[in-house]
Parts: structure tokens; sequence; C-alpha cells
């Protein structure tokens, strides 16, 4: 097993951490489809609302692929299309009836090759965990992807973990690499912490080890240094340990099931336990009362999207982090030495004497927005053959070739999110990031 | 405080877009800056950030310096009183420097305050604190005499030229509080060099006073008997008195001492970069080491040891303070070694080559001012290539 060390980044110590206990959340009586949880996706819908749908049934399909289809894993009644700016479908809402009818739908489970897999992946709706690199969208399933990634160790903040939710599916999660096997011309390859014992039996995939702090576990880093991508044409893939027990269990029963685990945690959340329930499950189906003011995150606090009380986890994720807002106003801040003050840097005091120390989370942007000025540092918290600065001014000058060069095909939004929140100068390196891969896509 | 963010607050609309002072935006977000940190909140992007801001780094810088700028009153009056020939208390010593000093760092925040707000106003962009860093270092890097309108006119040539013309903070390629000293330098060069200007002179001078800085004693090769070290002891300035800095120089340069006190607080708080710090020293040490074999006797300015020139003139001050500007130093990591060791070749260099310019330091910084971009594109490059490497197997 090959163990790659990384030095560079930063663990962002946050209280608010969940008890490890499972906890059975009520059927969701609403579930989400949001196509805005797959980048590049762009929906055409097949329903209407007050559409009954089984689980198995298309939702839409993907106005540039339409062998791309969103399917329902619920039965129930279409409640609500939400749409936000410039009639952009947001959610196609379900009501669920609780009870699970499905459509006929035969999938291919004996003869395991690429046609079959992909079309029972296709017609389940599994398809869609998988992102493609370059450019960190939906994959195509026209392609042949040189190599398949897992990433079992999320090292970003209060991120679920991955052995936890492999705990008890590990026969599944190993069908699931076997199905995996068939789709790229090369390896499935999983990287997991160095310490972590759960990973280390599974066959049919190269294992790798990695150690050292955020963003070791981000996929883009590991495929950096396992095998980095080397042009536009250079496709891999990659998709999450949940995903790969959800595929496994697919090939292993023949029947949709979208039962995921979802860790809450964040100190503004009331009930901190890992939660069974369905993807794109209405969160206040499990989620308590959670405090006044508070911000509910689908995803971790670095790279998730906000969502109101009444909204949905999004398809790809395993955690709700729930933290408070902003609030109070700080007299004479800049002067405060800085007892109880979160950051990498080391102008406060607490973070010179009390480094260890876990903070709570608010989201306080702290401070105005300036010009890039102290270029070098983001440096630290990359640990790829990057130069962070450099390729984001790249991007902001539309500079193609330059971006090419200094490898954006390499990365994703989520890479750059520490630089973001290191930033003196407050600059949204994830936003700039993804516009340079929009840019790239469309004139490259 | 609630009253007081309350009372703020009710004049933001005014200020703000559509608002009737809505031009003057940049000096109502300062104010507004300066008394609270707003709970803003995240949009887009991370949901949660870093406490850090440029407010709290510039601030950081601040206090790093006042070590030498307090340092500095003190020696601006205890050389007073020194070439009186009278001793005083050291409260009078404080007071009498406190006059001298005072009204420069003053003049210069003023002038350089004025033109920050009238850029920013008409650039539409906030007020950068990077000028509150600028406006310290400027009367640190200055002789006690100069007068007041060479200051006015040195800080405008610095931030308008050396800063505002490229585009404001992070767009400048020299440090601007460099680029005012060159100028008071070229512009000037009866103000800023010499053996009078250092001192600020009473009425009349003691004997035993040594007005010549100890750049200018080692440049005067005439002077002999035994080596160059016991020239500059001759005339007061042993190893130690000049790491304590208590000889004639720039207000906030001769401390050493001071200077490493604020050097810690930079390498502490990750406000400054350690590598060029150190490469900065490792290029002087070896520059000077080297040019000690091709000393043609020991009281030539090339004997002169390496621990010797870290303590004279702006050496220190420059590698701590100068030669870290972020803004016009390499942007990458690599590139810093290369910067601050040529920084530091060079500094040796010009000081021992060309007596005539004895402060090699601050023209060594902006020469690799000039070419940090070069370095920096080579390191680039580098990454490229690296990649390419790869891309094309």
């Amino acid at each position: 097993m090959k163990v790659i060390k990384l030095h560079r980044g930063y663990d962002i110590k946050l209280t608010g951490e969940t008890v490890r206990t499972i906890e059975q959340a009520q059927f969701p009586p609403k579930i989400a489809f949001k196509p805005t949880d797959f980048i590049g996706l762009k929906p055409r819908l097949l329903i209407v609302t007050g559409d009954e749908v089984k689980v198995g049934t298309p939702l839409a399909y993907d106005k540039n692929n339409d062998r791309i289809k969103i399917i329902s894993h619920v039965s129930g009644k279409v409640s609500e299309i939400i749409r936000g700016e410039r009639r952009v479908i947001e959610a196609i809402v379900v009501e669920t009836n609780g009870i699970q009818t499905g459509e006929h739908l035969n999938f291919d489970l004996k003869n395991l090759n690429k046609e079959s897999v992909i079309k029972a992946l296709l017609d389940s709706g599994l398809f869609l965990n998988f992102v493609q690199r370059p450019f960190n969208k939906i994959a195509n399933p026209a392609d042949t992807p040189r190599d398949i990634f897992i990433s079992a160790m999320d090292t970003a903040p209060l991120a679920a973990e991955d052995s936890f939710i492999l705990k008890s599916n590990e026969n599944s999660f190993q069908k699931g690499i076997d199905v995996l096997t068939q789709l790229t011309s090369g390896k499935v390859r999983l990287s997991f912490k160095y310490e972590d014992k759960a990973f280390t039996e599974f066959n049919n995939c190269e294992l790798y080890n990695f150690t050292g702090p955020h963003p070791a576990g981000n996929v883009g880093v590991q495929i950096h240094h396992i095998a980095p991508i080397k042009n536009a044409n250079d496709i891999v893939w990659s998709c999450s340990v949940q995903a790969v027990i959800l595929i496994g269990k697919l090939f292993e029963t023949g029947k949709i099931n979208q039962d995921i685990l979802v860790k809450v945690a964040g100190t503004a959340a009331e009930k901190r336990y890992y939660f069974k329930t369905k993807t794109g499950a209405e969160v206040s189906s499990f989620l308590g009362k959670n405090e006044e003011n508070s911000r509910i995150i689908s995803g971790n606090v670095l790279t998730g999207q906000k969502i109101e009380a009444d909204g949905f986890i999004g398809f790809k994720d395993n955690l709700i982090t729930v933290i408070p807002e902003a609030t109070e106003p700080e007299f004479l801040g800049w002067l405060n030495p800085g007892f109880s003050k979160r950051s990498w840097w080391k102008t406060f005091v607490s973070a010179i004497i009390t480094p260890k120390k876990v903070f709570k989370a608010d989201t306080n942007i702290g401070g105005g927005n300036r010009s890039l000025v102290i270029n070098s540092i983001y440096e630290e918290v990359v640990p790829m053959r990057i130069l962070p600065s450099y390729l984001i001014k790249s991007i902001l000058a539309e500079d193609i070739e330059e971006m090419e060069a200094l490898g954006i095909y390499e990365v994703a939004e989520e890479d750059f999110a520490l630089c973001e929140y290191i930033c003196p100068s407050k600059t949204e390196f994830q936003q700039i990031i993804r516009q340079g891969l929009n840019l790239m896509e469309k004139e490259g | 405080m609630k009253s007081l963010y309350d009372f703020i607050q009710k004049f933001g609309p005014l200020f703000k877009k559509g608002g009737k002072l809505e031009k003057l935006y940049p000096i109502y977000e300062m104010g507004e800056g300066f008394l609270f940190v707003l709970p803003l909140r995240t949009k887009i992007g991370a949901h949660i950030r870093d406490a850090i801001d440029m407010k709290r780094f510039m601030i950081t810088v601040y206090v790093a310096l006042v070590p030498a700028f307090i340092f500095g009153i003190f020696n601006a009056g205890y050389q007073h009183f020194l070439s009186l020939g009278i001793s005083v208390t050291i409260l009078q010593i404080i007071l009498k420097g406190a006059l001298v000093v005072i009204p420069i760092y003053l003049i210069v925040l003023v002038t350089g305050g004025i033109w920050e707000v009238l850029f920013a106003v008409f650039r539409k962009h906030e007020i950068n604190e990077g000028f509150l860093i600028t406006s310290f270092l400027i009367p640190l890097i200055v002789p006690p005499t100069i007068p007041w309108w060479q200051l006015v006119a040195a800080t405008t040539f610095g931030i308008v030229i050396g800063k505002e013309i490229f585009g404001g903070v992070g767009m400048n390629i020299f440090n601007p509080a460099l680029v005012a000293r060159a100028f008071l330098f070229f512009a000037f060069p009866k103000a800023m060099s010499g053996n009078s200007v250092w001192t600020v002179f009473g009425e009349k001078v003691v004997d035993t006073y040594t007005s010549a800085t100890p750049l200018a004693v080692i440049s005067d090769t005439i002077s002999s008997s035994g080596g160059i070290i016991e020239a500059l002891a001759d005339k007061g300035y042993t190893l130690w008195n000049m790491f304590l800095g208590i000889i004639p120089g720039s207000i906030g340069e001769t401390s050493t001492l001071m200077i490493l006190l604020g050097l810690f607080i930079l390498l502490l708080t990750k406000t400054a970069s350690w590598r060029i710090v150190l490469s900065v020293f490792v290029g002087g040490y070896a520059m000077s080491t080297l040019l000690n074999q091709f000393a043609p006797d020991p009281t030539h300015i090339f004997a002169l040891p390496a621990h010797y020139h870290f303590v004279m003139g702006g050496f220190a001050f420059g590698a701590v303070f100068m030669a870290t500007d972020p803004v016009s130093s390499c942007s990458t990591n690599k590139g810093k070694y290369v910067y601050g060791f040529l920084i530091g070749v060079l500094a040796i260099l010009v000081r021992t080559l060309n007596p005539a310019y004895p402060e090699g330091m601050m023209l060594a910084i902006l020469l690799m001012n000039t070419f940090s971009p070069l370095i920096d594109h080579f390191v680039v490059q580098a990454n490229k290539k690296r990649r390419l490497k790869y891309a094309s197997q």
C-alpha cells in the first residue's frame, strides 16, 4: 500500500461534534431533487406538479445528454417545482405517501459489463453520483474514465466519518467496487487515512494511505498525488463511499435504495447524531429545534450549500452543519488581543497560546474586502504543485493558456476552500475557480 | 457600545449606494471599520472565515514597528544631548526625542492619509490599511533633521508614484516607503548624507562627539591603526553600541535589538516571510565573508566581518521590514529565497564597492523589487514545465 504524506493544509477545529450513534429518522414526508446539485446538468422536466411518481420514475433529464436522468427514489406526488432567478429549476419536491411502490425496472445484474452497469446506474439515478475531473461536473456515461477515485477520508471540518458510514455495509461496498471496475479502463483507487483500519481489506481496487491535514481528504488532492490529470481529455471519475455502498446495494438486491446516513453537527443543532434517512430528505424530518438565528448548511462549513429550515439535504451530502449566524458587532475589534479568535494566522493571542483550542464557528466574514496583497500564503494550504495566487489571477485575467499551464484541469472549487478561509482580503476563491472551470470548458 | 453602533448605522444609508454622500463611502467604511468589527455574514463560498482581515494584519506589522519607533524617539533625544555634552534625565531625553520624531510621523501620516483617501474616493475602493504601515515606515528611515517640506514631498512621491499610479495597494512594484526614501536621497542629497544630518544638534557640539555614522567611518579608508574594527571602535562604534543602537543614524534604523524584537513579533504572528529574512542574512553573510578574503589590508572596507555589517546602517531594518513587504517582494515561496539572498549580496556589494552610496540596503531592495516578478516568472515557468512533463507522458 502506498503511503502519501502531505504537510501543507490546515484542520479547522470546531465545536459541535456529533455523538457516534445512529438514530432512525422518520420517513421523510417530502423529498427534493435539486438539479443544482449536479454541476453541468441542464434539467428538462418530465413531470408536472401533481403527477404521481413511483420509485424509479424519471423526473427530469439533462438537455445536453438525455441519457442522464433524475430518478425518483420514493413514491408519492410531485407537490412543487421550486424555481429561482430566471426560472431556473431549483428543486422538484415529491410528497411521499409512505408506501414504496416501484416502476417495473429490470436491471441486468448477472452480466457485469460496461453497458449493463451504465444502464442500471442511469435507470436507478445512481449515475448522478459520479463527478468528472477535469471541470468537476457530472460525468458523461459515454466516457470511459481513465480511473475511478474514491476518497474514504473526508477531512473537512466536522465531516461525516466514512468508516462509520461503512460499518455493516462492507459487503455492499465491496460489491460496489466490483461494479465500478467495469466502468474504467484503469483502476478503482481508494484512499483512506493512515490510521483507519476499516478500509484495508477491500479487493479489486488499489489502496492508498494519506496523512496530513485538510484538504488531504479531497479527492482532487489525492488524484494529484496518485495520477494527475494531464489534459482536458484525460477524464477520471470520483464518487463517495456512500455512493459506492448504494451502488453495491442496487446490484445486490436489484432495488433502488437511497437509504443514507446523515451526520448532524454544529453548535446550533439540537440533536447531534447520525441519522438514517433518504437522499434528498426534508431536513426538518430529522433536525431538532435549532437555535434562533442559525444557518443550516447541507455539507460542510467550507463548501456546503446554505438551506432553509424547510430545505432538503443535497444529493451527494452526508452532513448537515448548523452554526449560529453572526450577530454582534465587536467594538474596536482590531485592538482586541484576541483570546478566543479562530484563526490560521497567529495575529491573535489565542492562536499562539492555545493552538489546539476548538472553536465555535459562526458566519462572520471577519473583515472587509480588499485587494489581494499577501500572495504566497495560499501555497501553505494547498498541498498540490499548484500556485494558487497565479492560477486565480490567470482566471481573473481570463487567460486560457495560462490557466491551462497552471493546472486548472486538476482543481475544483473545494480544493481552494481553505485559501478562501485564510484570506485576509476576503477573496472568494471558490467562485473564481468555478468561473475559471466554466470558461475553460467553454473556450478550451 | 450597542447604542454607538446603532448611531453609526443610522448614517449608513447616507453613504451607501444612492445616498447623498455616496462618494465619501470609503471614509465611512474606514470609520465604521475602525470602531467595529461588523457582524457581516458570509454570502457565497465558505460559510466560516478566519478572524483575520487586512486591518488586523497591518496592525500587527505596526505593532512590530513600535519598539524601533520608541527607541528612535529615545535615540534622537539622546544623541542631541550627547552632542551638547550635557547629561540630563531620561525624561528630558524622551521629551526632546518626541519633539523631533512625533512631528515627523504626524506629517507623514497626514500627507499619506490625504493621498490615500483621495485615491480611494476617486477610484471608488475601500481605504487600504497599507498606508498606515507606509506612513509608519517613512519616519523610521529618514534622518531626524529632515526638513518637513521635504518630508511632505517625499511622502507624496512615495505614495503617488510608488503606489497609486500602479493602481494602488497590491499592484505596486516598489516598496512605497523606500521609493520615498530614494526620492529624498537623490533629490535632496544634502539632507540625506554627510555627517551633519544624523543628529539634531544644539547650539554647540562637543569635540568628543562623533557625528559620522559607522558607514561613513568604514568608507573612509584613510583611517588606519590596526584593523577596521579598531577604526570603528576609535570613533566609539563597538559592536555592542551599534547592536543597541545608541549611535547617530536614521530614526528607526539604529537599534538592531529593537528590530530583532520586531522580527520576533512578525515571525511569531506569521505576518512576515521567514524565508525572506533568513535569506537576506544568509546572502549578506556570504557576500561579506567572500569579500573578507579579498581585503587588501585589514583597514580596508572589505575586511569588515558580516556581523558588523548586520548591525550597521539599514541592513537589519531593511531585511526585517522592507524586504518582507508582501506586495513588492516575490509572490512564490521558492522565489523568496532567491529574492532575499540577492538583496543580502547586493546590499553588501553596494556598501563596499561604491562608498558614494553608503546605504546599499535601500538600493538593493529597490533593485530586487524590480527583479522579483522575473524571479517569480522562473518559478512559475518551472511549475508549468513540470506539469507539461507529466501531461505529455
